[in-house]
């Protein structure tokens, strides 16, 4: 319909719009938490941790640390009785009778400088009496390992959750579905393979930090670097025994995250000594060393896979069986065993499957959530499993892949169906560019060559009643302000929730600002910025945000002027009508309204939307089989490959090509999108090759950058190709789904299959170093050492 | 603890501070001068995170002590920028989506300012040889690299 309006209708999303944050980031002008200055009234927080993997405490004498000028507070565990925990409340802010990994917090001292805050620490002398760790999951499960959690069944844990009381096991996950043992008979080829995928940590560049400050009415205020800020109020207030109410938390830019600032952690340390001093603002920021081990960490993984498949190279059956080195406390460990649990046979339709999947006590540093969440460590083992198969019936894997991969209507390990997904098109495309069944010599005779190809998928694991919410404003220049309380980690949320604000309203990208720092008292709730989930999640309530203050503009406009609702619209921050070609910009009625048709009196009113999304169709599973109609929300699938060299002199490997493909239903900014495909290939590739916690008789010998080597810019691929593929999700913004985590989720078994194409060895497990690499070769005799 | 008084050009400005024997360049210019564009990371000299021009040098500033900056120049990231116009590697990385969480950004900058300062047309290798010092977590460097390039070709073409 023609009309004057200049406007063309244009939409910012599914355009990569430059970030909302940028220009602040590039000039130092951003904020993190540790950037806040708090002035005279600030007090230094150190904690006095552990030495021992397991212990009891016998005595704690902090008389020498009080007496020190300067020192504030000395608490310890005898203050804080209660448990905390995202799913499973096992643990104490401080230690109270016994320390379960080296690193747990015994006492916390606040003194007026860092150096006496740390010089008190020392002072305290801490009696305890060793007891006998447990160092690996597997002897923890089993009968006579040394209970680390007596008190286990007497926790408070979320319904789907199966802690094993009398035992190290906080939760146990199966799956039963057809008969495995029939099944076995019909195969043509059976594999049967152990891995062992070691701790790894997030080690964002920004450390953890935490200010809080205690009010004399007791009100609690906590600055922290979070993922997680209206959890955190939730389950600090609990803990204290306080109402939600009265604890705010405000969270600033986060330099980082990858799932290590999600829940709490750390900053129930700083409220709780904070308790002691009212009136100061406390400030614990975590040494790097300490990032290592006392933050959380990815936990390990040992994984017995057996699977086999007819001589079509149908995939019959699975049986597999994860022991999750969890560490001291499981309280959100609990839900990756759950979520490695559902999703035990990667993204393939497999009719017979027996499933165990066990979160085990060790007094190991504390696992948690981290990018990827349990499927990275999943895939690393199942995946490589798949090419071996292909192999033992000789079939090309890709090939392989193709006839067993998820398509729409695949039945799932949990009962139900798949939704549409794109992985077929994401594994085409991704042989094709990396150029599979082309053998390539490699550049040089003391070098081979090899590619490898690796498929994932990843569901948001979450409890099915998640919420999140948004608010939407128009300011009296008619500019947009955007109220959320997700957080941007650096994958882009606040950009991406600016466009689909934009797009939903019907106003330039430009316009629109964030209400931010995420603060509880000011922002809209959100369960957690987590799981790959805002872009969906949040991305809905905006929608519905937008809608509603669209609706108040156009029921406004349709009443001053006389027209049908049909025919208006909100174009580029400009009301239309189709009919009679008016229009008004929203700066003209956004606060102060429009005189009524007949001039007596007002109509309108400041303009603010709400929305607010919950998903309401996932069900509980069965907790003997597993089996339920839906589990999750939905999943994000995708493939990588790779194609690389092995130094035959040195076992170094020397990535030339990488491709990435994800299905991300509709990528709202798609220049974010490709970044964080690539940013989390390069996190996998620095997983695949370099990094691991080494854990000698539970303490990390590595806690430090020179020690813990994580990918620098003289380690990238030399070329890299992300290619976005778009199946959308019925119940998706537009059709997106996420794509923070799914990047380094087939990295490593992407990278083993190659290094296998190039050398023909397999390893039970990553870091594939250089040095592990050459000594296996001189093993197999591919390198004879130097003459 | 014996204090010290220097005098220091800080991003143009010249300072007069009163600092403690211990206290890190890096302390001084987020505590005392509250430029809290230099960010902490490890305090270690092994991250990047705090990276500033030292008499036109890239330094850790958590591993130069303030005493040491008597009569020095130190160009922070606040610095960069004049007038409201961005340095030449602000705009490109910004173009070229170099910028994720942000922390690691100012110390990238300044290492980057430092690289082109002394060798305005680098070669790739030579960025990356540039950058070893500084680790980024989020974006896989590989847009950060393509924005030092960016901002070299557009420098060329403007001189």
């Amino acid at each position: 319909m023609p009309h004057k309006s200049t406007k063309e209708k244009l939409s910012p999303v599914g355009e990569s719009m430059p970030r909302i944050d940028a220009r602040e980031k590039v000039t130092g002008a951003a904020q993190y938490a540790d950037d806040i200055q708090f002035g005279n009234r600030l007090l230094h927080a150190r904690i006095v941790r552990s030495p021992h993997p397991h212990a009891r405490i016998i005595h704690v004498d902090a008389s020498k640390a009080l007496a020190l000028p300067g020192v504030k507070a000395v608490v310890t565990g005898k203050d804080f009785p209660g448990y905390i925990g995202l799913y499973l409340k096992d643990r104490h802010i401080f230690c109270r009778d016994r320390v379960r990994y080296v690193g747990d917090p015994v006492a916390g001292v606040a003194a007026v400088t860092d150096e006496i805050a740390e010089r008190a620490a020392r002072l305290i002398e801490v009696e305890y009496e060793l007891l006998e760790p447990v160092l690996d999951p597997e002897y923890g499960a089993s009968h006579g390992a040394p209970l680390l959690h007596p008190d286990l069944e007497q926790y408070t844990v979320a319904s789907f959750i199966m802690p094993k009381p009398r035992t190290n096991i906080s939760n146990h996950f199966k799956i039963r579905k057809g008969d495995v043992t029939s099944a076995w008979k019909e195969c043509k080829a059976v594999i049967e393979r152990r891995y062992h995928i070691p701790h790894i940590q997030h080690v964002p560049i920004e450390p953890h930090v935490a200010i809080a400050r205690v009010e004399q009415t007791g009100e609690i205020t906590l600055w922290d670097s979070s993922q997680s800020p209206f959890a955190q109020r939730d389950l600090i207030a609990e803990t204290l025994g306080i109402s939600q109410s009265e604890m705010r938390v405000i969270a600033p830019l986060v330099g980082g995250g990858f799932g290590s600032k999600a829940g709490v952690s750390m900053e129930s340390l700083a409220v709780a000594i904070a308790t002691k001093v009212k009136g100061y603002a406390v400030k614990l920021l975590l040494t790097r060393e300490e990032e290592f081990y006392t933050a959380f960490v990815r936990q390990g993984l040992v994984a017995y896979f057996k699977l086999g498949c007819d001589a079509d190279g149908h995939l019959l059956a699975m049986e597999n069986t994860f022991y999750w080195d969890g560490g001291a406390y499981t309280e959100y460990g609990v839900n990756i065993t759950r979520a490695a649990g559902y999703s035990c046979t990667g993204p393939y339709e497999v009719p017979n499957i027996h499933t165990d999947s066990y979160c085990v006590y060790t007094n190991h540093p504390v696992g948690g959530p981290m990018r990827g969440f349990g499927m990275p460590e999943l895939h690393a083992g199942l995946e490589q499993c798949i090419d071996e198969l292909a192999e033992q019936i000789g079939m090309d894997a890709v090939e392989f892949r193709r006839r067993n991969c998820l398509k729409g209507g695949s039945s799932l390990p949990t009962g139900g169906k798949m939704h549409p997904t794109g992985l077929t098109e994401c594994l085409e495309k991704t042989a094709e560019a990396i150029g599979w069944g082309h053998k390539s010599p490699p550049s040089a005779p003391n070098k081979r060559r090899g590619k490898g190809l690796a498929l994932m998928w990843k569901a948001p694991a979450m409890p099915g009643n998640a919420g999140s919410s948004a608010w939407i404003e128009l300011a009296e220049d008619g500019k947009l302000t955007l109220g959320v309380g997700c957080q941007d980690i650096g994958q882009g949320a606040f950009t991406v929730a600016a466009q689909m604000a934009a797009a939903a309203f019907g106003i330039p990208y430009e316009s629109v600002r964030l209400a931010t720092p995420v603060d509880t008292r000011y922002s809209p709730y959100e369960w957690q910025t987590v799981a790959s989930r805002i872009t969906w999640s949040t991305g809905n309530a905006i929608i519905q945000a937008a809608h509603d203050a669209r609706d108040q503009v156009l029921d406004l406009i349709s009443q001053a002027w006389g027209e049908n609702r049909e025919d208006l619209d909100i174009v580029n921050g400009t009301v239309i009508s189709y009919k009679s070609e008016r229009e008004m910009p929203v700066k003209d009625f956004a606060v102060k309204g429009l005189p009524k048709p007949d001039g007596k009196g007002w109509i309108g009113g400041p303009i603010i939307g709400r929305g607010n999304f919950m998903p309401t169709d996932v069900t509980g599973l069965d907790p003997e089989t597993g089996q339920g109609d839906h589990a999750v929300v939905h999943f994000t699938t995708g493939a990588q490959a790779f194609d690389l060299e092995v130094d035959l002199d040195t076992g170094r490997v020397e990535i030339l090509k990488a491709v990435a493909s994800f299905d991300v239903g509709k990528a709202i900014n798609p220049d974010l999108t490709r970044a964080q495909m690539e940013g989390g290939l390069i996190q996998g590739i620095s997983s695949a090759l370099f990094e691991r916690l080494q854990l000698k008789d539970g303490r990390v010998a590595n806690p430090s950058f020179v020690d813990y080597r994580i990918a620098t810019a003289a380690d990238l691929p030399r070329s890299m190709q992300s290619i976005i593929v778009e199946v959308p999700q019925d119940d998706g913004p537009w059709g997106a789904r996420g794509i923070g985590e799914h990047s380094m989720v087939p990295t490593i078994p992407a990278i083993a299959n190659a290094i296998y194409d190039a050398i023909g060895i397999r390893f039970d497990g990553p870091p594939f170093t250089a040095e592990k690499i050459y000594l296996a070769m001189l093993e197999a005799g591919i390198v004879h050492g130097p003459a | 603890m014996a204090m010290h008084t220097i005098n220091l050009t800080v991003n143009g400005s010249r300072e007069s501070l009163v600092v403690p024997s211990n206290m890190t360049l890096m302390r001084m210019l987020r505590e005392t001068l509250a430029l809290t564009g230099t960010k902490n990371g490890c305090s270690a000299g092994e991250c990047g995170a705090c990276t500033v021009l030292f008499n036109g040098e890239p330094v850790n500033s958590c591993m130069v002590l303030a005493v040491e900056c008597d009569e020095a120049e130190i160009v922070t990231v606040e610095g960069l920028a004049h007038d409201q116009q961005l340095d030449p590697l602000q705009d490109a990385i910004i173009q070229a989506g170099g910028v994720q969480c942000g922390f690691c950004t100012p110390g990238i900058l300044i290492s980057a300012r430092a690289l082109l300062n002394r060798n305005p047309n680098p070669s790739e290798e030579e960025i990356k040889e540039a950058l070893v010092g500084n680790l980024c977590r989020c974006t896989g460097y590989v847009r950060i690299i393509k924005s030092i390039q960016e901002a070299a070709r557009m420098a060329a073409a403007a001189s």
